[in-house]
């Protein structure tokens, strides 16, 4: 079975995130009320598997994601 | 005197070598924070470096400071606006030379001495090379992949090659379309080069090919 | 902190700490900031002489390179962070070595780094190393200091674990030099840089504690997010605060965070402080005064000013967009206190925080060494293993990924045995670093030895006469008898080698407990050296056609822990032992060929011994014919003579014409070929033991990447 999927990965919450900050600093800047900016990473791809939840999570686990300072979500539907 | 102005955005780190390179050729250059006024200058590169460290996209953020709008002013003039590195890829984001610097084609940071054939010396900062001639200088980017959807449209500078001057693949280091390293607007007076003109301007670094560029530049200023 | 520790604390104290003390205590008292096991050592180590201007005990030493000119150095590691987070640990480690130079007041001009892996076969270990490596590159990069150089290699040893030091070098005029501790009382304190955030808590425990098998997993507060971009902004304004001459004081913010920072400035000399913890602008809500005070938070600094300049100093600041806040003053009292929405919630003695008793552990001798057979292989087969070992294949692929050239004083460029910045017209300032821990493992006295003998050849071979050194010691657990044993033999080598040739350490770096699932490190100490070099003199690095190749010093039979061994997985054998009389009579030897112009081109003989130091002059250069049988020695083994890793050689490559000028300022020397043609070719006795094309042995050095899986 053939799956879309859309990985996004982000800093903890706390964690210092000094291109967040930068590109928010920008905006504001050109004059918009911007604050909190964050910059997640996204990943797609299709992926062949039967289990493609627990191959996902354990790709963000070994290779996506840094466990100790990501957090991950992700996105998984059929291929039509 | 002529005197030069070489603009310091945060992240910028090749301004003091900079600045040095344009002293040696024979003209005043200062360093100029970012959020100074340009007046009272002849002309204005921007060095080197990774200004808001890169973030986004190479030269995206600088290129949206209100200095910008001076130095747009310095290239509707006439005057010379030479963006090195960093300061090229500032250059195309803020629509001043065509194109756009992607991530090199091995998606990494490379710092190397290069080749380079010199494509045209008609403009303010090439007149003092040999037509075809073939010099070194160091490239030292991660964004140097220059791509242009119509590149018989640009007036290309440089091209890297091998020793003999051929503009072979082998001798692209980054991916860049016709392996462009540095190109000019249609006018002349704005330059926009990858290498490092900078660090190839002292015998005891690796050669001085890169110094006649800056003398070019001062030549030319002071006509 | 050990129970005994803990009760000295309570018995001086006379009371018990509250929470937010025991958490600073910790932290001073660990092991990370008070070299309390180390300390009993390194009083044995020679610091001071007449180049010397500042030896161990701040952020940084200085060294007189001119009178108008004074070179800031430091060494630092960075193994528990980047073992568990490999590019941000790396990279944040470059930036705290950085923090150190700068806040004497000079500007950093160049970074090594020497890195180690295990074997690069699994996967976990490539991942470090390419991590590590993107990690030292995007801070390095960003900040605009250039990395020229460093060492790479990988053991089985360190399998799954990574040693990561960096060495640093600033340059300072004089008048600009600035202290990290006040000499009066009523400063006000003003931190600047990032805002504090919880990471980095328990950062010195953590580097105090051996790593278990799921550290990965369970370690975030000890790992920080690098910001190289504040760094930049950061070293701009400090350089431009110094120059106000209006900077009393200055200290970055690294391992035990303002705590250790604000104690040890204002303890040094006897004066106290107060801490408004509350004013510290904070990223995260809701963060406690010990977070608050023991946060590790990158990309910080602490000024002394007086109060009048508090505000010109801050404009500054403001320019480069940097948040700084007033968080306390020095005080006449040597107390330490903190202050918390206005309520006092912490008040010890300051020599509490920074005196710290020294811990003497039990010693207990091993011996690695004993006489093994070198085993009998062909002689190309000992070549190809050795010369395609990872250890010995050209480090392009990293240096490469460095911005080695920024700021246009990179003179010898990484890949020479030193790097080589240039100062003035005239002079130059050569950069090196060097450790054998398989050296140090068999014999760690002779091996810590080693490692000053090899900085010290790496700067002869540019031309450079040592003027000082620094180093970073590596080491498993000091509470194991044997690795306390190997630490104490290994600073007294350093010590005794130092002294032979005059040198002194001017600033170090102690990291222990470097175990992961209870398995020890070898003794790992990493050397670093600083020479002054006449530009104009400087050889080069390979051969000339037509050239004579001489070999300065004696082969012995000292494969012990040499690359032969460890490809062909030999255990045991005799470490190289260092001649002290014979080491520095051919360095006065080859630096005095160099001054006369007798030699065109020298390198050190090191790993992989002459077979390999050969042969990377004929890749930067034309081919050779050699015989090794002319080598000086009394081996009749030609893999012996080979590969063998004894000291004090070195190859030199010079005009005929020289010959007998050059050959009276050697006991041992021959020549032992001519340097041409384009193939690389060994002898014995007339014999061909091995001929191959130099375009070959090219093609395999520069073959890193392919171990990595890349094409290119």
């Amino acid at each position: 079975m053939k799956w879309r999927v859309t990985v996004t990965v982000r800093l903890k919450e706390g964690l210092n995130d000094p291109e967040g900050r930068v590109i928010g600093k920008a905006l504001r800047n050109l004059g918009y009320a911007v604050e909190n900016l964050r910059v997640p990473k996204c990943f797609e791809f299709e992926l062949e598997s039967e289990k493609p939840e627990e191959e996902v999570e354990e790709m963000c686990r070994k290779l996506l994601a840094n466990p100790l300072i990501h957090s991950w979500e992700y996105r998984i539907e059929p291929v039509r | 005197m002529v005197r030069f102005a070489v603009v310091v955005f945060p992240g910028t780190n090749c301004d003091f070598e900079t600045e040095r390179a344009i002293r040696k050729a024979g003209a005043e250059a200062e360093r100029v924070w970012y959020k100074t006024s340009l007046k009272d200058f002849d002309g204005v590169v921007l060095p080197g470096g990774f200004s808001y460290a890169d973030y986004l996209r190479a030269g995206a953020i600088a290129a949206r400071q209100e200095i910008m709008e001076e130095v747009k002013e310095f290239a509707e003039e006439g005057r010379p606006v030479l963006g090195i590195c960093n300061g090229f890829q500032i250059l195309t984001e803020a629509g001043l030379l065509p194109g756009a610097l992607r991530p090199n084609r091995v998606p990494r940071f490379l710092c190397r001495w290069v080749h380079l054939r010199v494509n045209d010396v008609e403009t303010p900062f090439t007149s003092l090379y040999e037509p075809g001639e073939v010099i070194r200088m160091p490239i030292a980017h991660a964004e140097g992949n220059y791509y242009i959807n119509n590149p018989s449209k640009v007036r290309i500078v440089f091209q890297y090659s091998d020793e003999n001057g051929n503009v072979s693949e082998e001798a692209n280091p980054n991916g860049s379309v016709l392996n462009i390293a540095a190109i000019a607007n249609e006018r002349g007076n704005v330059l926009g080069t990858m290498p490092h003109p900078e660090r190839a301007s002292d015998r005891f670094l690796g050669g001085e090919d890169g110094l006649r560029l800056f003398k070019s530049m001062v030549e030319w200023a002071r006509r | 902190m050990f129970p005994h520790e803990e009760k000295l604390i309570r018995e001086r104290l006379k009371r018990e700490p509250n929470e937010l003390e025991w958490a600073m205590l910790e932290v001073m008292w660990s092991e990370h900031a008070s070299y309390k096991s180390s300390r009993p050592w390194l009083k044995l180590l020679p610091t001071d002489n007449e180049h010397v201007v500042l030896g161990p005990g701040e952020d940084a030493g200085i060294v007189k390179f001119d009178d108008e000119t004074w070179i800031a150095v430091g060494i630092e590691s960075h193994n528990h962070p980047s073992a568990v987070e490999p590019y941000g640990g790396a990279a944040t480690g470059v930036g705290g070595i950085v923090r150190d130079i700068l806040c004497m007041g000079a500007r950093p001009i160049a970074l090594l780094d020497p890195i180690r892996f295990g074997p690069l076969e699994k996967e976990r270990n490539r991942y470090l190393f390419e991590y590590v490596v993107k990690g030292i590159a995007d801070y390095g990069n960003r900040i605009g200091v250039p990395t020229v150089g460093g060492e790479t290699e990988f053991d089985e040893s360190l399998d799954s674990y990574t040693l990561v030091n960096v060495a640093c070098v600033g340059i300072i005029r004089p008048e600009h030099l600035v202290h990290s501790y006040v000499t009066e009382a009523g400063l006000k304190l003003i931190l600047v840089g990032n805002r504090t955030g919880r990471d980095g808590i328990h950062g010195v425990t953590f580097a105090s504690e051996e790593l278990s098998e799921n550290a990965e997993e369970e370690d975030r507060s000890a790992v920080q997010i690098p910001d190289p971009f504040t760094e930049k902004l950061l070293i701009e304004a400090t350089l431009e605060t110094v120059y106000t001459g209006k900077v009393k004081a200055l200290k970055d913010l690294g391992g035990g965070g303002l705590t250790c920072a604000a104690s040890e400035m204002a303890g040094k000399k006897g004066f106290g402080a107060v801490i408004y913890a509350d004013r510290v602008p904070l990223r995260e809500p809701g963060m406690t005064p010990t977070e608050v005070m023991i946060s590790e938070s990158q990309e910080r600094m602490l000024f002394a000013v007086k109060p009048e300049d508090v505000e010109e100093i801050g404009r500054i600041f403001d320019k480069y967009e940097l948040e700084w806040t007033v968080v306390g003053e020095t005080i006449e009292e040597p107390r330490f206190v903190v202050y918390w929405k206005g309520e006092k919630v912490a008040d010890l003695p300051i020599e509490l925080l920074t005196e710290v008793p020294t811990i003497e552990w039990e010693l207990k001798p091993y011996s690695a060494e004993g006489p093994v057979e070198t085993p009998d292989v062909p002689f190309e087969r000992a070549f190809d293993l050795v010369w395609g070992s990872p250890n010995i294949l050209s480090k392009r692929w990293v240096w490469e990924q460095y911005d080695h050239e920024v700021q246009g004083r990179t003179v010898l460029k990484p890949g020479r045995d030193a790097a080589v910045l240039k100062i003035n017209d005239e002079y130059g300032l050569a950069f090196v670093a060097d450790g054998n821990p398989n050296h140090s493992y068999l014999n760690p006295y002779h091996g810590a030895m080693g490692a000053v003998a090899e900085v010290v050849r790496n700067l002869v071979s540019v031309g450079a006469e040592p003027l000082a050194l620094v180093d970073n010691l590596n080491f498993a657990s000091p509470e194991r008898p044997e690795v306390y044993w190997s630490f104490a033999e290994t600073v007294r080598g350093l010590a005794d080698a130092a002294r032979a040739f005059g040198l002194a350490y001017v600033s170090g770096n102690v990291s222990f407990y470097n175990e992961i699932a209870n398995r020890p490190i070898k003794p790992t100490p990493v050397v670093a050296g600083l020479g002054k070099v006449k530009l104009k003199a400087i050889p080069n690095g390979g051969f000339e056609e037509g050239l004579l190749i001489g070999v300065v010093g004696l082969t012995k039979p000292e494969l012990g822990g040499s690359e032969l061994f460890a490809r062909l997985g030999v255990e045991g054998g005799l470490a190289p032992r260092v001649n002290l009389e014979e080491e520095k009579a051919n360095a006065n030897g080859v630096l005095e060929a160099i001054r006369r112009g007798l030699v065109r081109a020298v390198h050190d003989v090191s790993r992989g011994g002459l077979a390999v130091a050969l042969t990377e002059m004929a890749l930067n250069g034309v081919g050779f014919t050699a015989d090794l049988s002319k080598v000086p020695s009394e081996i009749t083994n030609p893999i012996e003579v080979a590969f063998s890793e004894s000291h004090s050689r070195y190859i030199v490559a010079f005009l005929e014409e020289n010959l007998e000028e050059l050959k009276s300022l050697f006991k041992h020397f021959a020549i032992i070929g001519r340097a041409e043609g384009s193939d690389a070719v060994f002898l014995w006795n007339g014999q061909e033991l091995l001929k191959k094309p130099v375009s070959e042995l090219r093609a395999v050095h520069e073959s890193l990447p392919r171990l990595l899986g890349e094409e290119e």
